[in-house]
C-alpha cells in the first residue's frame, strides 16, 4: 500500500491514518477543501518519511471536477493502490431540520459526493486488477435517530452502496472496505460532551490500517461498536420511537 | 480532549472551558471578557499550567512537524508535537534533542514556556539556548517571527514566559548528533554532601549527563548520602529498546502510597542494594525514569502532591542544601525520586529562566494540606536567605513576595504578558503579597 489517494485528507481520522502510512514511506495524494490545512499535513507526511505529498484542494461538491481529479492523482502517483475516502460533514440536526434545501445539501456532501467518487473509482481498480477502496462511514448509518436523521441516512446510503460495489467487484481483487467509527473526539465532534466511549483519532486509524492488511470487509472502530450496533439494531421500532439518546 | 484538563501535582483542583487548537494558522477565536492560557501535556506540577474559572488554549493539537533538515538536524515543528514524539523522528536518523527534562512527555510549547533544562545542563543549557525561532500569536491576531536576531526581546520574554505572552504556534530546534540511542555510565555511592560536590565537581568535566539521587530521610553523618550518575552518548546499536510505559497506575488510591515508613524502606533498600557500577542502557530508562510509569502521580492520592524544585547559588550550595534537607529529613517526608544537580554557569536564555548557576534539589511532598504548606514555606525562607530561586512550572504555593524575589526581571517581563492571557500562578504571585 504505498501509492494512497486520501480525499477529505483534512479530516482528523484521515490524517491519523496518513501518519501511519507515512512512516512506512508511502506516496500521497491529498485532496481536501481548505489549501493552508493540506499543505501543513503534506509537510507534516514528508518530514514523517513520506516518499511524496502533494495535494489539491476541492471542493468534493463539485461532481463535475472528479474525473479530472483522480487522473492527476493516478498520474502524480503512478496508480493507486489504497483511496480512502474520509470527507463529511457533521450537520446541526436541529439547525438543519425545517430547511429542505440545507437537509439535501448535507446529504449531498456526506452521500452523493462519495458515491459519485465510488462510482468512478470503481472501473478504475477494477481494471487494474487490485487495490483497496476505504471508505469511512458511520455507526449512525445503522439506525436513524432524530439527533442525526440526515447525517445517519447518508452513512446509511454510502453503506448499503458501498455492500453492493463489494459484492460487484468480489473476484477482481480489489477490496471495499466500510469503515464504521463510532465516537471520535475530533474537531468535527469538538462541542460535544465526551465520556467513556470516546475514542481518538489514531486509535480508528490503527483500526483502518490493520483492515486494510487484514482485507475485511466491514469494520467497527473501535470493535465494541458491532455490539453496541447489534444491540441498537435489535430493538423494535414501537419501543426505539419512546428512545433518547 | 476528553476530561478536563488539569496539572501533574493533581492540585490545585480548577475547572476551565477549553478551546482545543488544530490549526496554526487559524486565527484565535476569543470571547470577549475571557482570558486565556496556552495548555500543552499539563505536565507542569502546579498551576503554572492552569487557568482556574478562565479559559485554556488547549494545544496538544498542533502537533505536526514542518520542515527536518537532516543534514544539519535542524527541526521545525508545531508548538503541540511531544518531545518523545520528537526522539522516536529523530532518534533513528542520528539526532536527538539537546536538552530534555526529566520526562519527554512535555510539548514544545511547554518545554519554551518554562525553559526546560535536563542532566545536561552544565554542558548544554537549557532548552531555550537550542531554540533557534518560533511563531508567537497574539490575542490582538499579530503574530510574531521571534529569534536572537528579530524581536529578540520577545524572544527573551517567551523563553520561560510561561505561556503568558502568547501562544506559541510553531518553533525550530537545534539537534545535536549521536550515533545511537544508547547511554554508557557509571553510578557512584556518595556518604555526604561533600562527596557529591566533589564529583559533581569532577564528572561535569568528564560526562555530558550528571544527575544524583537523595535520601531525603538521612539524618546526621548521612545526611546527603545517595547515588550519583554520570554518562553519556554511546556509539553503536541498541542493546534493546524498551517499550514506551512498561507499567501504570490504573486508579487514585484513596490514601498516598509515599509514607514515612514504605519512604525509609525505599530509601534505605536503594542506597544498600549492590548495583553495576557501570552500565549501558537505552537512552529512556536512564533519561525519563518516571515515564517508565504512566500515570505514577496518582500515587499521591487524591489530594496530589506538591513538587519543590529549587536552585541555591553556588557559593551558598553546600550550606542550604544541608539545611534544606535536614528541614525536609525532620518532617519525614519527601519522596522515592529526590534529585540533586549542580547546574552550569550558563547565562539563562529568558527574563523568568529558571536554571541559574548554583545546585538545583527536587523532590515530591504528598498533599497533607497546612502541615505540608509549612514545611514549603520553611524550605523557601532557606532558599530565599541563600539568593535562590524556586521553580515556577512545579510551583503550586510560592508567596507573591518570594516570586518577585527569586524572579527580579518580573516588572521588565510584565510589559510583554498579553493582556488577554493569564494563569492561576501568575494572579496568585501578581495579586497576593
Amino acid at each position: 500500500m504505498n501509492k494512497i489517494l486520501i480525499i477529505g485528507a483534512t479530516s482528523a481520522i484521515a490524517e491519523a491514518t496518513a501518519r501511519r502510512y507515512a512512516a512506512q514511506a508511502a506516496a500521497f495524494y491529498l485532496v481536501g477543501r481548505r489549501q493552508p490545512r493540506l499543505q501543513a499535513i503534506a509537510e507534516d507526511l514528508r518530514v514523517r518519511g513520506a516518499a511524496l505529498a502533494q495535494f489539491e484542494s476541492l471542493d468534493l461538491n463539485a461532481l463535475g471536477q472528479h474525473a479530472a481529479m483522480l487522473d492527476r492523482a493516478e498520474q502524480a502517483l503512478g496508480g493507486l493502490d489504497l483511496v480512502l475516502i474520509a470527507h463529511g460533514t457533521l450537520p446541526d440536526q436541529q439547525a438543519i431540520r425545517d430547511s429542505v434545501e440545507l437537509s439535501l445539501q448535507e446529504f449531498h456532501t456526506n452521500a452523493l459526493s462519495v458515491i459519485a467518487l465510488c462510482t468512478l473509482l470503481a472501473p478504475r481498480l477494477e481494471s487494474r486488477g487490485g487495490g483497496a477502496l476505504a471508505v469511512i462511514s458511520s455507526v449512525a448509518g445503522d439506525r436513524g435517530r432524530a439527533s442525526n436523521t440526515i447525517y445517519g441516512s447518508a452513512k446509511a446510503a454510502v453503506s448499503t452502496y458501498l455492500s453492493g460495489l463489494r459484492q460487484r467487484l468480489h473476484g477482481s481483487g480489489v477490496l471495499v472496505l466500510t469503515i464504521k467509527p463510532g465516537l471520535v473526539d475530533t474537531p468535527m465532534t469538538q462541542s460535544f460532551k465526551k465520556g467513556p466511549l470516546w475514542a481518538q483519532p489514531d486509535d480508528i486509524a490503527r483500526g483502518i490500517v490493520r483492515a486494510v492488511e487484514r482485507r475485511r470487509s466491514v469494520v467497527y472502530l473501535p470493535s465494541i461498536w458491532r455490539l453496541i450496533m447489534w444491540v441498537v439494531r435489535s430493538i423494535p421500532e414501537g419501543i426505539f420511537v419512546h428512545l433518547k439518546f | 480532549m476528553i476530561g478536563q484538563p488539569g496539572s501533574w501535582g493533581r492540585y490545585p483542583p480548577a475547572r476551565h472551558s477549553v478551546v482545543a487548537v488544530h490549526d496554526r494558522g487559524a486565527p484565535l477565536r476569543l470571547e470577549p471578557d475571557q482570558r486565556y492560557l496556552p495548555y500543552g501535556n499539563g505536565r507542569s506540577y502546579g498551576d503554572s499550567c492552569l487557568n482556574p474559572e478562565g479559559a485554556l488554549l488547549v494545544a496538544r493539537g498542533l502537533d505536526r512537524y514542518i520542515a527536518f533538515d537532516p543534514e544539519h538536524g535542524i527541526l521545525r515543528c508545531e508548538a503541540g508535537v511531544l518531545l518523545s514524539e520528537i526522539q522516536e523522528l529523530s532518534v533513528p536518523r542520528g539526532w536527538f534533542l539537546p536538552v530534555t527534562p526529566g520526562t519527554q512527555q512535555v510539548t514544545v510549547g511547554g518545554a519554551i514556556a518554562n525553559d526546560v533544562h535536563g542532566k545536561n545542563h552544565h554542558a548544554a543549557g537549557t532548552f531555550g539556548d537550542h531554540l533557534r525561532c518560533f511563531e508567537l500569536l497574539r490575542s490582538d491576531g499579530e503574530r510574531r517571527l521571534c529569534s536572537r536576531q528579530h524581536h529578540a526581546d520577545w524572544f527573551r520574554a517567551t523563553v520561560g514566559g510561561l505561556g503568558l505572552t502568547g501562544l506559541i504556534c510553531w518553533a525550530e530546534l537545534q539537534l545535536r548528533r549521536i550515533d545511537g540511542p544508547d547511554i554508557t555510565g557509571e553510578t557512584l555511592r556518595f556518604a555526604n554532601l561533600d562527596e557529591f560536590f566533589e564529583l559533581s565537581r569532577q564528572s561535569d568535566r568528564s560526562h555530558e549527563y550528571t544527575v544524583a539521587w537523595i535520601d531525603c530521610l538521612a539524618r546526621g553523618a548521612a545526611l546527603g548520602r545517595g547515588l550519583f550518575m554520570r554518562g553519556g552518548h554511546s556509539p553503536g546499536g541498541s542493546t534493546r529498546t524498551p517499550r514506551a510505559a512498561l507499567l501504570r497506575m490504573p486508579f487514585t488510591p484513596p490514601l498516598p502510597l509515599v509514607n514515612r515508613f514504605s519512604l525509609r524502606l525505599f530509601n534505605t533498600l536503594y542506597y544498600r542494594l549492590p548495583r553495576h557500577a557501570r552500565w549501558r542502557a537505552h537512552y529512556r530508562p536512564f533519561l525519563y525514569p518516571l515515564d517508565g510509569i504512566a500515570n505514577w502521580n496518582r500515587m499521591y492520592g487524591p489530594r496530589g502532591f506538591f513538587q519543590y524544585q529549587c536552585v541555591v547559588p553556588p557559593a551558598a550550595a553546600t550550606d542550604a542544601v544541608r539545611e534544606l534537607l535536614a528541614q525536609i529529613a525532620a518532617h519525614h517526608s519527601g519522596s522515592f525520586l529526590s534529585v540533586l544537580k549542580v547546574f552550569g554557569e550558563r547565562p539563562a536564555a529568558g527574563l523568568l529562566s529558571f536554571a541559574r548557576p548554583g545546585a538545583t534539589l527536587a523532590l515530591d511532598f504528598p498533599n497533607h494540606g497546612a502541615p505540608t504548606l509549612a514545611l514549603l514555606e520553611r524550605l523557601d525562607r532557606v532558599v530565599g536567605a541563600a539568593g535562590g530561586a524556586v521553580y515556577p512550572a512545579k510551583d503550586a504555593r510560592m508567596s507573591g513576595a518570594s516570586f518577585k524575589a527569586y524572579f527580579p526581571a518580573w516588572q521588565q517581563f510584565r510589559d510583554y504578558v498579553d493582556p488577554r492571557f493569564s494563569s492561576g500562578f501568575w494572579r496568585r504571585v501578581m495579586e497576593q503579597e
